[in-house]
């Protein structure tokens, strides 16, 4: 099973610990985080589904490819990890 | 009269009390988070929207004990397969304008990317009005303020009738609804935009409207500070005639009129409109007590000397009694008035750049 982590950034407004998914794709794994926690969905998704464009997701290393779908597949060891694009200011 | 508020910047929320005749910052929310949009009903209720830059734009509220708590952010519905082509995402950018709607419960939020939203639960849900999203003209609006999309800058509610509206749009127009947003009409005749090609200069969609101000005692009464000039309109916002006499320049941002006299309003003048800086480096209040026949130039108390403030859409405030006053500039420069801008005093503070100042509504 998939785990999900998530940059300690989001603290500041909600809690978002790391959990252990099911699903064979990223948005998969995203909708069981969101049944567990509603809240944090508009925080890493915009208002039609797809990745907020400061947020970034890596799986095993490396960004993922469908921001909009989130159809990138994930398997049972794989590490995704959500943190947020650097921005200046 | 209010001894209340608010100061929205780019790094947080900051709470002004007025104590022993001095205003001061009574208290810090959100330190760290953008600030777009604040609401301060008489009751002690406080509505204010965030612009996370990585995380999306929130919506929070303070009830009348001062507990916050976050609200769902008005949102889009999906867009549907044959809006392939619309110019503007179908998804919340930043809400920029926060309006009561005239009975209890019901709230307008203007958004980018021009999405008008309605609560009618004091801001617990909202939907998008579909009836002006819907609009053909919407996918000619322009975007504003340094990015592709444009802004809702206000929503005006007739006190008198809460179903009469008017929406000023950057860039976009000015739009009248009778009906509670049931439908809408883009209004505007005899504004005028420099910026356009010659053949498309009177095109009501093509006005910059930076901020309407409607006056609450004579809602018919409408000043705008437009991209290239203030204009005047004394039907609602039908037809509008320029002000020329505004000085020191007539390019700006914000606008305040006197809640009970629809001749007096106030604009905060800068040099148009490639360089966006005070005339001359003196920060100035132009005021009109005569409808935009004169103005004074009001500067005491205000820095006359290398000021590069300066005021945004929202950041010029007027109480319900029409003698406190209240700007913030994106310098983070803070300024207040309690004699109808004739004096400004500045409280003791170095503040992030502002987007939005605002009085709690009057208790009375």
């Amino acid at each position: 099973m998939p785990t999900v982590s998530f940059t300690p950034a989001l603290e500041r407004f909600l809690k978002a610990p790391a959990a252990t998914v099911e699903g064979a794709t990223l948005g998969e794994a995203l909708a069981q985080i969101f049944a567990a926690k509603p809240a944090l969905r508009s925080y890493l998704l915009d208002d039609q589904g797809g990745l907020r464009r400061h947020v970034a997701v890596y799986v095993n290393g490396a960004p993922v490819r469908d921001r909009a779908r989130l159809s990138d597949p994930v398997g049972a060891r794989d590490e995704i990890y959500v943190f947020q694009a650097l921005t200046g200011g | 009269m209010t001894d209340r508020l608010y100061v929205g910047s780019r790094k947080g929320l900051f709470e002004l009390a007025r104590r022993d005749g001095a205003w001061e910052i009574a208290d810090a929310h959100f330190l760290g988070d953008p600030v777009s949009a604040v609401l301060a009903a008489a009751d002690g209720t406080v509505h204010a929207a965030l612009d996370l830059g990585h995380f999306g734009a929130k919506l929070w509220r303070c009830d009348g004990a001062g507990a916050w708590q976050e609200l769902a952010a008005p949102a889009f519905p999906p867009k549907p397969d044959d809006a392939g082509d619309d110019p503007h995402p179908w998804s919340l950018g930043k809400i920029w304008a926060l309006e009561p709607g005239g009975v209890p419960g019901r709230l307008w939020a203007g958004t980018m990317p021009g999405g008008l939203f309605r609560s009618d639960d004091d801001g617990q849900s909202w939907s998008l009005v579909e009836t002006l999203w819907r609009r053909p003209e919407r996918r000619q609006w322009g975007g504003v303020a340094g990015g592709e999309q444009p802004g809702i800058s206000a929503v005006l509610v007739d006190p008198r009738d809460p179903a009469d509206i008017r929406l000023g749009v950057s860039t976009g127009g000015v739009w009248a609804s009778e009906d509670t947003g049931a439908s809408w009409r883009l209004i505007n005749e005899g504004m005028y935009a420099e910026y356009m090609p010659p053949e498309r200069r009177t095109d009501p969609v093509a006005q910059d409207v930076h901020m309407l101000a409607r006056c609450a005692a004579r809602p018919e009464i409408v000043w705008c500070q437009h991209h290239n000039g203030v204009f005047r309109s004394t039907d609602a916002g039908a037809r509008w005639g320029e002000v020329t006499a505004i000085r020191p320049s007539k390019f700006g941002f914000a606008v305040a009129c006197h809640p009970r006299d629809p001749d007096t309003a106030w604009f905060v003048p800068a040099t148009k409109d490639e360089r966006r800086i005070p005339v001359d480096g003196k920060l100035v209040v132009a005021r009109t007590r005569d409808g935009g026949r004169s103005f004074e130039p009001l500067s005491r108390g205000l820095p006359q000397r290398h000021a590069y403030d300066i005021v945004l859409r929202h950041a010029l405030a007027v109480d319900g009694e029409g003698e406190r006053l209240a700007f913030g500039s994106s310098s983070g420069g803070l300024w207040i008035s309690e004699d109808g801008g004739e004096s400004w005093t500045m409280p003791e503070a170095r503040l992030p750049p502002i987007a939005v100042v605002r009085f709690a509504a009057d208790e009375n």
